[in-house]
C-alpha cells in the first residue's frame, strides 16, 4: 500500500520542488536547512541506518564493513541529491553500485528496502529536531518527502535497469556460446560465427567443431566470420590453430566473410595465413567446398569408368 | 610394446594399440622404413586412434617416418588423431605440415587409393 | 577436496607415460574438461622427458589447489641434474641441445596457464606449472 502511495508521488517527483510550487523559494530554503542538519548528523544517522539494515537482515550477502562503506556513499549521494535537486550523480552511483552488488546476489527488494530505511531514518531525525515546532516540521516534511521519494525511485529504477542489462548480457552470452555447427550436406559443415569472440569462446568453438568433424565425418568445413566485427591477435592465432587442428582430423577448412578491417588486422599483426584457404563470402565458400567434395567424387567415377 | 604391421594390397598398415614409449616409436619408424622397401609398398597408414597424447617426440618421430618412407617411394597417412589430441598438438605448436592426415582407417585407405590412382593417371 | 600430492619418480621412458597418465587422472577427478586433461598430459609428457634427457632422473609431483572459487592443478618437475645455464635460451622455440624439436619447455609453457623455472647450474632444476580449471 505504501508503495502505491509513493508511486503517485513519483509521477511528478522528477523535480522535487515542483510540488510545492507556490512556496518554492521557501522550499529551497527549507531543503538547505535540512541538508545542513543531515550533514551535521552524518555520523550518527549513517550508523543508525547501517544498524537498521543489519536488523532488517538486508544485504546479507555483504560483510558489515562493506555495508557500512556503501551506506556512507549512499548517504552522501542522497544528501547531495537533496541539496542539488539533480539526480545524475545519484543515478550514476546507483548503476555503479548495482553493477557491484548484482553478481553478489543482492535482490531488488533489498535495494528498495535499504533506501526506504534511509528515508525513514532521516525522517525520524527531522521529526526529533522539529517536533517542538509543528508548523515548521510540516513544511520541512513537505519539502523532504517528494525529494526523498524521487531518490528512492531513482535508485530502485537504476538497480532494476542494471539487473535487466546483466540478464540480457547473460542471455546473449549463452546464445553466442551455442553457435551451431551445421551440416549442410554430407561431409560438409558450416560454422557461422557471430558476435564477439574472446579466447574462451574461441576455444569452445574449436572443441565443438573438432568433435563435429569426427561425428559427421566431415571432409570440408566452411567457417564464416561475416558476423565478427573485430579480431585481435590471440583470436586470429586461434583461428589458424583451428584450421590446423581440423586438418589433423583430415578436414579442409575454408574461411569466408573476412571484413576489410579484419583482413587488415591479420596482415598487420603478421598472422601466418599461408595454410588458410579463404573465399570472399559464404556462398562462394560453399561453392568451393562442393567443388572440393565433388572433385573427389568425379575423380573416382572417372576411375571406375576406366576399369 | 610392439606395433603390429599388416600388409594389405600395396599398403602397410600399422595399428598402434596403446601408449608407446619413445623407444617403441623409434622401433616402429625403423620397422616401417625397412618394410616399405621389402614389400614395395606404395602407401603406409599409421593408425594412432588409441593415443591420448601426441607430444613433440611422437610428432617428430612420425614426421621423420613420413619423410623417410616418401624418400623410399611410399606415401604415409596418419589416421585417427583424436579431436582433443589434435587441439593440444596445435596449441603446443605441432602441425604435421606436409604430412597427410585422415579421419580414420577407411578415409586413409580412400586417400591412398586416390593418390595412387592419380599417379596411375599420369603414367 | 583433499589436497593429496601424487609423486611419480622419473628414471626410464615408461615413467613418462606413467607421469602423464597420473596427471590426466588427477585432472579428470578434479573436473577438468577432456581438452584440458589432454593439454595437461601433453605438457607433463614434455617436462618429464626433459628430466630424462638432461638429468637422467628426477620426479614429477601433482597437486590440486583451490584458490577461492578457482580450482587449479599444479605440476612440479624436479631433478638434481646439470641445471639450465641459459633459461631464456631453453625457453626459445626451436632451441634444443638434445636433438629434439626444441618445443619441450616452450611448448609446455604455452599449454599451461603459469610456468616457472628455478634452476642452478650443477644443482638441478625445478619447473612449476599450473592450469586453472574452466579457463
Amino acid at each position: 500500500m505504501a508503495a502505491k502511495e509513493e508511486r503517485s508521488v513519483w509521477g511528478g517527483a522528477a523535480r522535487p520542488v515542483e510540488r510545492s510550487q507556490p512556496a518554492s523559494e521557501s522550499t529551497a530554503t527549507l531543503l538547505r536547512e535540512l541538508v545542513a542538519h543531515l550533514r551535521q548528523q552524518r555520523t550518527v544517522l549513517r550508523e543508525e541506518w547501517a544498524r537498521r539494515i543489519t536488523e532488517a537482515r538486508l544485504l546479507t550477502a555483504m560483510t558489515e564493513e562493506e555495508v557500512f562503506a556503501e551506506a556512507t556513499s549512499v548517504y552522501d549521494n542522497y544528501v547531495e541529491a537533496l541539496e542539488t535537486g539533480t539526480f545524475e550523480a545519484l543515478q550514476a552511483y546507483a548503476r555503479d553500485l548495482s553493477e557491484r552488488i548484482i553478481p553478489r546476489g543482492v535482490e531488488t527488494h533489498e535495494v528498495v528496502g535499504i533506501v526506504l530505511l534511509l528515508r525513514d531514518v532521516l525522517a525520524r531525525s527531522l521529526f526529533a529536531k522539529y517536533r517542538e515546532d509543528f508548523a515548521k516540521l510540516d513544511r520541512i516534511l513537505d519539502a523532504y518527502e517528494p525529494a526523498a521519494n524521487s531518490i528512492a525511485n531513482t535508485v530502485a529504477v537504476g538497480f532494476v535497469q542494471e539487473r535487466e542489462r546483466v540478464i540480457r548480457q547473460q542471455q546473449e552470452a549463452i546464445r553466442e556460446l551455442s553457435t551451431p555447427v551445421l551440416q549442410v550436406r554430407e561431409r560438409l559443415l558450416i560454422l557461422p560465427i557471430i558476435g564477439v569472440i574472446d579466447p574462451q569462446r574461441a576455444r569452445q568453438l574449436t572443441e565443438q567443431l573438432l568433435q563435429a568433424i569426427r561425428t559427421n565425418r566431415a571432409k570440408v568445413v566452411v567457417i564464416d566470420i561475416t558476423g565478427v566485427a573485430a579480431m585481435d591477435k590471440a583470436v586470429a592465432n586461434h583461428l589458424v590453430q583451428t584450421v590446423e587442428a581440423s586438418r589433423l582430423l583430415g578436414a579442409t577448412v575454408i574461411v569466408t566473410g573476412l571484413s576489410p578491417e579484419i583482413a587488415q588486422t591479420l596482415v598487420t599483426i603478421g598472422v601466418d595465413l599461408s595454410e588458410m584457404a579463404t573465399v570472399g563470402d559464404l556462398q562462394g565458400g560453399i561453392e568451393e567446398a562442393e567443388r572440393l567434395l565433388g572433385y573427389q567424387v568425379s575423380d573416382i567415377k572417372e576411375v571406375s569408368q576406366k576399369s | 610394446m610392439q606395433v603390429p604391421i599388416l600388409k594389405q594390397g600395396s599398403y602397410l598398415i600399422a595399428s598402434i594399440q596403446s601408449s608407446l614409449t619413445d623407444s617403441d616409436l623409434c622401433q616402429l619408424r625403423d620397422a616401417l622404413v625397412g618394410q616399405v622397401g621389402r614389400f614395395r609398398a606404395r602407401g603406409v597408414i599409421i593408425d594412432v586412434t588409441p593415443l591420448d597424447v601426441m607430444d613433440s617426440f611422437a610428432v617428430r618421430t612420425l614426421r621423420d617416418l613420413a619423410h623417410m618412407t616418401r624418400l623410399r617411394g611410399s606415401e604415409t597417412v596418419i589416421v585417427g588423431i583424436q579431436p582433443e589430441v589434435a587441439f593440444a598438438m596445435v596449441q603446443l605448436g605441432l602441425t604435421l605440415r606436409g604430412i597427410s592426415t585422415a579421419l580414420d582407417l577407411e578415409e586413409g585407405l580412400a586417400f591412398l587409393d586416390s593418390r595412387t590412382d592419380e599417379a596411375h593417371g599420369r603414367d | 577436496m583433499a589436497e593429496t600430492e601424487i609423486l611419480v619418480p622419473i628414471d626410464s621412458e615408461v615413467d613418462i607415460i606413467s607421469a602423464r597418465r597420473h596427471g590426466r587422472d588427477l585432472a579428470r577427478s578434479a573436473g577438468f574438461s577432456l581438452g584440458d586433461q589432454t593439454v595437461i598430459a601433453t605438457a607433463v609428457s614434455e617436462i618429464a622427458r626433459n628430466i630424462l634427457m638432461y638429468a637422467k632422473r628426477g620426479e614429477v609431483r601433482f597437486r590440486v589447489v583451490n584458490d577461492g572459487d578457482r580450482c587449479g592443478l599444479i605440476v612440479v618437475a624436479a631433478d638434481r641434474g646439470p641445471g639450465i645455464a641459459d633459461v631464456d635460451l631453453a625457453l626459445q622455440e626451436g632451441h634444443s641441445t638434445a636433438g629434439g624439436l626444441g618445443l619441450g619447455l616452450p611448448g609446455a609453457r604455452r599449454l599451461m596457464d603459469d610456468f616457472e623455472i628455478v634452476t642452478a647450474v650443477g644443482e638441478g632444476t625445478a619447473i612449476t606449472m599450473r592450469k586453472w580449471r574452466g579457463k
